[in-house]
């Protein structure tokens, strides 16, 4: 849930990266990470196995400016993709403001895919939460490999409710501050249009 | 999507300074508050060097699965933990549900000392928690929400 304080003038959100294992998620937070400037963002912190794959969450705060004299504090998360991980990734949901959902484009992940978002809605569900009615963006990555499936057949399975949609290389950057603003904005004009 | 949770500066520095006392009174090395969602709220003692941020949503994570690990027990939440260390201890206590308190001591406090103090001032700030409460719920203060236009947000992500 995001919080204003009225006191230190700032508006925190909290933004989440969902996906199947190995989408890229923690390589769209590393991108932002090295792409951002040090006086904009905090530590990146990755509670993740030996073998680098995310364990609990990863952690980035950004700053995206001010308005009307208020700072604008993001606070990224990603979630454990892998499937055995559930228990995490309901707890890292609580209080969410606005999701990204990364697709892995490769066809032979497709599965994997809706798997995923099956399990996005759920675990939203338990939370309380419609993914119809919070901000939510749907990123396509791995756009440049050669398995990636063709973009009408991604959008008929994975994007049903025609959200905001992005095609993304994450390893490159493409796509990934597009979906990064579209996200953040999506919260801002929700949270003002809740008031 | 429920309203946001907000601070008002009047019970913002109220909770400074219970902070404050608390830091002082337990002997700690710092005391910090911290929104169940990791957001830092208040803080007091020698913070300088710590990463408030990042201590605070890791905090966060914690006290969540913590609170996962006694849905499976059918326990009700585990109201506080206690992080021992070499040198720094970390104590750690749910605020009426809505907040976290973390208190960081070392060799010149103990945690019975600590323990005594937190209960103390988890009370006040359940108190100040409901006043902000009340006020949110009242909309007795202006919002910043209602002042913020399309073109505001808009501005905000120009390159």
């Amino acid at each position: 849930m995001s919080f204003i304080n009225y006191s230190s003038r700032e508006i925190n959100c909290k933004l989440v990266y969902y996906g199947p294992g190995l989408c890229g998620k923690t390589t769209n937070l590393h991108y932002i990470y090295a792409k951002t400037s040090p006086d904009a963002k905090g530590k990146m912190i990755s509670l993740a196995t030996e073998t680098e794959r995310t364990l609990f969450f990863d952690f980035l705060p950004l700053s995206l400016g001010e308005i009307r004299g208020f700072k604008t504090r993001f606070h990224l998360y990603t979630v454990p993709g892998q499937v055995f991980y559930d228990a995490s990734r309901k707890l890292i949901l609580k209080g969410v403001d606005g999701v990204v959902f990364v697709a892995d484009s490769q066809i032979e992940r497709m599965e994997a895919n809706i798997e995923s978002l099956d399990n996005l809605r759920l675990n939203l569900t338990d939370q309380g939460y419609d993914l119809n009615k919070l901000p939510y963006v749907v990123q396509y990555n791995k756009r440049d490999l050669p398995n990636a499936a063709p973009m009408d057949q991604l959008r008929e399975v994975l994007n049903p409710t025609k959200a905001q949609e992005f095609e993304a290389c994450a390893t490159s950057g493409a796509g990934v501050f597009d979906t990064l603003k579209a996200v953040a904005k999506s919260v801002l004009t929700e949270l003002r249009r809740g008031q | 999507m429920s309203g946001p949770d907000v601070m008002y500066p009047e019970e913002q520095q109220a909770m400074s300074l219970v902070c404050a006392r608390l830091t002082r009174d337990a002997n700690a090395k710092a005391v910090l508050l911290i929104g169940r969602d990791g957001q830092a709220i208040a803080d007091a003692g020698d913070v300088d060097e710590l990463d408030v941020t990042s201590l605070s949503s890791l905090t966060a994570g914690n006290v969540a699965a913590t609170g996962g690990i006694s849905k499976i027990l059918r326990e009700k939440d585990f109201f506080s933990q206690f992080h021992e260390g070499e040198k720094t201890h970390i104590h750690i206590t749910l605020v009426g549900g809505r907040a976290i308190l973390v208190v960081l001591f070392d060799e010149r406090s103990s945690l019975g000392l600590v323990r005594l103090r937190v209960k103390k001032s988890s009370d006040e700030m359940v108190r100040l928690f409901d006043s902000v409460a009340k006020k949110a719920a009242a909309k007795s203060e202006p919002s910043i929400l209602t002042e913020i236009t399309d073109s505001d947000i808009d501005n905000l992500f120009n390159d």
